[in-house]
């Protein structure tokens, strides 16, 4: 019993450095036909519409929500220590810092990734992918290739404006609800957040993770089984992969910026 | 998907949305600023600087006019500050410069008096002036020994 | 009625006529054998039927054809290349002489049908948007789709969508057309008209078709050649020799195969006289 379990995680470490190369692989593919004429911009249009602005609303209301519970939450920890004054500060950096590229990145990977996924897998289910092979249209030029720009596009832009309504958020819940003095609570947050520390970090991190999501949305799209158990799988692996994948890279650039 | 005008029109104002907020985020909170360096240097030599750090404030009454460059040790092993100020500022040869805490908690940052001579200091030049950072722990033990030194007076 | 070189019904024939050729094609789906040896051949503007039984791999040859598909072995050649062995990029050449309508039609649901069916003339050629209208109008009157310009696949019926996409297989007239399965799913009505269209293409234009089907009337009426595909192998010749013939396996399919009214009835008497002889 034993050897059979070696050999069998021996060939899936081989098998997970093949599924790694694959997919960069099909990175270098999207690479390739996105600096190629024709450029598809109307897709590419079509597409930042779909995972962009359609998720505006819920990362907007979830910006503002989360920044309230950090004037809350950092409101009644602060307190303790006579600093409320560094109420904005607090809900600042954690907003630009951490909660924006991730929760953004994670939201949306929820819902224009999963999305993304599931139609490019019904795609495949349907032999729209093959119909577009036999037309000689690249689907990976056609199809995929728009939709992993578009959310390189959106996601960052999300991740700004996340931030900027959970600044907004923290704004109402500590000045409006608690008291605190709102140019005190403003000008806490400009003096502490650097660009170079803290901005630049947080725009990094909301490019990768858009690279992320992108990627792993339609590859897992691309190369679903073609049947509606393959579109489910697709679907559900896409969150789950590229939520880990978020949370690991966060990790990593946050460790290599601090450096 | 049909072209849409309308669909068009509001992914740029999306467009416009987020790189609107990217730039908020980066110049007017994180302070990325167009301008370049200030324009004038100065140098100023401290015995201890404490928690400064570079791109800490410089402020003449309390406005801010520049911040540090640059943190180094001198070759007498004392700390050595480059300021990268405000071009349009006219600051006299006996300037003095100190650190100084904002708040009691607060970040580290560098105040500068004017003096009163006519000449004027200019870029390169160094602050003649300069008053380290203070350190609780020096502050009482002064204390202690003054209040050691009112003792043994009175005696 | 043109009919090809062979008039035996056995496997493949005279190898210049025919403008796609399969050779000792080996092609498996997980336990089960599809193809053993294939070797037959299209011949070319001509309009050639595949016949078979559910699972004979009728979708499978046409994919093999168009490279969607490699096999295991064998090689299939279209117009004197070998489409096994080449590479994606190398086969987008080769696709561009082919047209396939697919079961389902494969239209792109995110697209109305008008920029379905002008799709390949806006990749593939320079006309001005008013040509492509012009044409793309044609075509959509032509398989009896009017007025549907500026809807899109989903308010189309099943039929309607299989016509549609027929419509954008032809837009660009290839010279090549593989049709799989185009009957399937139609009113007598529409079948007629497709088969008319079908014919009238090839009758004018001289396409090479190859077309997938089990509703065996239309297919003995319309097929200059017929390939039946059995026990991953094929059975080809004239619908006249198939009607002949006396392999079992031909009988028992003729037999059997009833679709529509026009199906069994006026064919079995044939075949049961064909048989006891």
């Amino acid at each position: 019993m034993r050897p059979a379990f070696v050999s069998r995680l021996g060939f899936g470490t081989l098998e997970l450095v093949s599924h790694l190369g694959r997919v960069a692989l099909f990175l270098g593919h999207i690479g390739r036909v996105a600096v190629r004429k024709p450029y598809r911009l109307r897709r590419l249009v079509n597409e930042v519409f779909d995972s962009g602005v359609l998720s505006l609303a819920i990362v907007c209301l979830s910006g503002a929500t989360v920044g309230a519970v950090l004037g809350l939450q950092g409101y009644t920890t602060l307190s303790r220590f006579g600093a409320t004054g560094s109420l904005g500060a607090v809900v600042g950096l954690s907003l630009v810092r951490e909660l924006g590229p991730v929760l953004t990145a994670l939201l949306v990977t929820g819902r224009a990734g999963s999305a993304m996924a599931a139609e490019i897998a019904s795609m495949v289910t349907t032999g729209q992918i093959d119909g577009l092979r036999m037309m000689s249209i690249d689907p990976v030029d056609f199809v995929i290739a728009p939709k992993a720009l578009a959310m390189l596009i959106a996601l960052p832009m999300l991740s700004a404006l996340f931030t900027s309504f959970g600044f907004f958020g923290g704004y109402v819940v500590g000045v409006e609800l608690l008291g605190l003095d709102g140019g005190m609570y403003v000008s806490s947050l400009e003096r502490s957040i650097d660009f170079r520390d803290d901005v630049a970090q947080s725009l990094v991190k909301s490019v990768v993770f858009a690279a992320l999501v992108g990627t792993i949305a339609t590859y897992r799209g691309f190369h679903a089984e073609p049947t509606s158990a393959g579109v489910s799988a697709a679907t559900t692996g896409t969150v789950v992969v590229a939520s880990l994948a978020i949370l690991l890279f966060d990790y990593v650039i946050t460790a290599l910026w601090s450096v | 998907m049909q072209p849409s005008p309308i669909r068009d029109f509001i992914v740029g104002l999306f467009v416009l949305a987020g790189l609107g907020a990217i730039a908020y985020l980066s110049i007017q909170v994180g302070g990325l600023s167009y301008k370049g360096p200030g324009g004038l240097e100065l140098i100023a030599s401290f015995d201890e600087i404490g928690g400064l750090a570079e791109r800490a404030p410089v402020a003449i009454s309390g406005v801010k006019v520049g911040q540090v460059s640059r943190v180094e040790l001198d070759p007498q092993l004392r700390a050595r500050v480059t300021l990268d100020l405000d071009s349009s500022l006219v600051l006299p040869v006996d300037t003095a410069a100190s650190i100084r805490t904002s708040g009691l908690l607060g970040d580290q940052f560098i105040a500068l008096e004017p003096g009163g001579e006519e000449e004027v200091l200019k870029s390169g030049e160094e602050i003649g002036f300069t008053e380290s950072a203070l350190s609780i722990e020096r502050l009482i033990g002064k204390f202690v020994n003054n209040a050691g030194l009112d003792t043994e007076e009175t005696k | 009625m043109a009919t090809s070189g062979g008039q035996r019904a056995v496997d493949g024939g005279p190898a210049d006529e025919f403008r796609i050729r399969f050779d000792g094609v080996q092609l498996r789906r997980g336990d089960r054998r599809v193809f053993d040896g294939l070797s037959c051949g299209f011949a070319r503007a001509q309009i050639n039927v595949v016949l078979g039984g559910s699972g004979a791999g009728k979708t499978t040859l046409l994919r093999l054809i168009g490279g969607l598909t490699r096999p295991e072995s064998g090689s299939v050649y279209v117009a004197d290349e070998d489409v096994t062995r080449l590479s994606e990029r190398e086969l987008f050449r080769t696709r561009a002489r082919i047209g396939m309508l697919f079961q389902g039609g494969a239209l792109l649901d995110s697209m109305t049908i008008f920029e379905n069916v002008a799709l390949p003339l806006r990749e593939h050629t320079q006309l001005s948007e008013r040509d492509i209208a012009a044409e793309v109008t044609r075509r959509l009157v032509a398989v009896g789709l009017p007025d549907t310009e500026y809807l899109y696949p989903r308010q189309l019926s099943g039929g309607m969508n299989r016509r549609a996409a027929l419509a954008r297989t032809i837009v660009t007239d290839p010279e090549i057309v593989l049709c799989d399965e185009p009957f399937s799913g139609l009113d007598p009505i529409n079948v007629r008209r497709i088969e008319a269209l079908l014919v009238d293409l090839n009758r004018r234009l001289g396409l090479t078709m190859i077309i997938t089907s089990h509703h065996l009337a239309s297919s003995l009426r319309m097929a200059d050649r017929i390939v039946f595909l059995v026990d991953g192998r094929a059975i080809a010749g004239t619908p006249e020799d198939l009607l002949r013939s006396t392999d079992q396996r031909v009988l028992e399919f003729l037999r059997a195969d009833s679709d529509g009214p026009e199906g069994a009835p006026r064919i079995a008497p044939a075949v049961a006289s064909a048989g006891r002889t």
